[in-house]
């Protein structure tokens, strides 16, 4: 693998694998009583927010701690990056302090990468979210969970059909996780009204539709993603009514997926608009457990990329 | 490159320290055989067939991959993990047996150790390899051997087993 996780396009489909699978084997371990490895000990962790988060600075914060590693978590708020620091001074600041992982979530796209790609700091970078453009490892933990729920947890998801519905357009998880799922054999189809679709989304090599009630038990997989109203300086869409009615996972559109069909989400989500707490708080929802495989997904990122040299 | 052992041989050497463990700990009542991954695990479930149809009773049997508790990680490229299955009786004050392919430098086993506490207490843990090579750096030693093989450093022990490399046999490389 390589030294820093910016992208899924950097993993080949076999690392990718190996992931999953070192994250399956670290799932089974840390059910025992002790919960810790000493794997990383001695290794500094930096959480590097400059964007809100709860569920992914806690589960980084969380798989780091269960490797034995130190981790230091960094806000914007508090630090001298509210006084306008640069990205470049911070880096520098942390490599002085010795930090063999940075983990950095950024409004910008393409943060991680400069942070990576500038020599400013020889630990590896993970990207925990930049901009709208990707977000690795809940790809990779949304895979993960697919996988132990459709596919015996083993292998890739061939022949999987997973919708991604809702607003495409400024979803960074989207994007990582049309990359994976496709890489893995899964099919992608996209559904969301025109204005929440990026313009090149047929470049993406997957179906669209603007229609949610079509063909709904065709899929194996229903993956609502989060309005980003924080990202949305016009109006994409006439009401939050009209949305959650055309768009929205309710209790009709729940009934009429097929049985075995699994309901996502990565988080936070907007209850009663794209979908209603009926559906998340159903028995096909696994949005808990979502949040449970990011730990162990996050461990093995975190070993595969710190743990050797 | 020669053979040591041929597959007639290592089938002897399982049955005798199956005979040695059940001698040594008077019966396997309170035993758990533990193979370390990815051969030794073979040679456990082997060595657990063996102790059952010897003794007719079933013997509670498991893997443990000690790649995270390695005090070398850093000196290589990550290493897939190999699968822990401890099994529902746990270790706690029980008689351990450890199964390992080959007695090298005793990192392993440390590391073995160090993640099978985490499991719990056990009442003694032995050691059983098929093959000692020697060039120990710890003070670690295997209660059970198939055969002591003195070796140079520099020369490679190879185990294949029938379970992945479609034989069994142990051979040496780069002997002058």
């Amino acid at each position: 693998m390589n030294r820093h996780l910016l992208s899924i396009a950097d993993l080949s489909k076999e690392e990718a694998i190996s992931l999953l699978d070192t994250a399956a084997e670290l799932a089974r371990v840390t059910e025992t009583p002790v919960k810790k490895l000493p794997t990383l000990r001695g290794r500094t962790i930096v959480n590097l927010f400059f964007e809100d988060s709860t569920r992914t600075r806690i589960s980084f914060e969380a798989a780091a701690k269960r490797l034995s590693a130190d981790v230091i978590n960094f806000s914007v708020k508090g630090s001298s990056l509210s006084k306008g620091e640069s990205l470049k001074d911070t880096a520098l600041t942390l490599q002085a302090m010795g930090a063999d992982g940075v983990v950095i979530r950024h409004p910008a796209s393409g943060a991680a990468h400069r942070l990576a790609s500038q020599k400013w700091m020889s630990g590896s970078v993970i990207n925990a979210g930049d901009g709208t453009h990707e977000h690795p490892t809940q790809a990779l933990l949304d895979a993960f969970t697919i996988r132990e729920n459709l596919k015996e947890r083993s292998g890739d998801l061939m022949g999987l059909n997973v919708a991604i519905v809702g607003d495409v357009l400024h979803s960074r998880v989207a994007r990582s996780n049309v990359l994976l799922l496709q890489k893995l054999g899964a099919k992608v189809t996209l559904i969301a009204p025109p204005t929440l679709l990026p313009v090149a989304v047929n470049s993406w090599g997957c179906n669209v539709k603007y229609d949610f009630d079509s063909d709904l038990n065709s899929f194996d997989v229903v993956m609502m993603l989060r309005v980003q109203r924080e990202r949305m300086e016009d109006a994409f869409f006439p009401s939050e009514r009209e949305y959650a009615r055309r768009y929205g996972l309710n209790a009709a559109r729940l009934a009429q997926l097929n049985s075995r069909c699994i309901v996502m989400h990565p988080g936070p989500m907007n209850r009663g608009l794209e979908i209603s707490a009926d559906s998340a708080d159903s028995d096909k929802s696994v949005i808990v457990d979502q949040v449970k495989n990011g730990v162990a997904v996050r461990m093995a990122a975190l070993y595969l990329l710190l743990g050797g040299e | 490159m020669s053979i040591v052992l041929d597959q007639a041989e290592i089938a002897r050497a399982l049955k005798r320290i199956a005979h040695e463990i059940i001698e040594r700990n008077k019966g396997v009542s309170n035993l758990v055989i533990i193979g370390i991954p990815t051969r030794g695990s073979f040679l456990a479930a082997r060595l657990t067939k063996i102790l059952s149809s010897l003794e007719g009773v079933e013997i509670h049997s498991g893997s443990l991959d000690t790649t995270m508790y390695r005090d070398d990680l850093r000196n290589a490229a990550p290493r897939s993990l190999g699968k822990t299955e401890i099994p529902l009786s746990g270790v706690h004050d029980r008689d351990v047996v450890l199964v390992d392919d080959v007695l090298f430098s005793g990192r392993t086993i440390r590391a073995a150790l160090d993640a099978l506490s985490e499991h719990g207490r056990p009442k003694t843990v032995q050691l059983a390899v098929l093959i000692d090579r020697g060039h120990r750096e710890l003070p670690i030693r295997a209660d059970y051997v198939g055969k002591n093989l003195p070796t140079n450093r520099n020369e490679r022990v190879q185990v294949c087993l029938s379970e992945i490399d479609n034989l069994d046999q142990v051979e040496i490389e780069g002997r002058a």
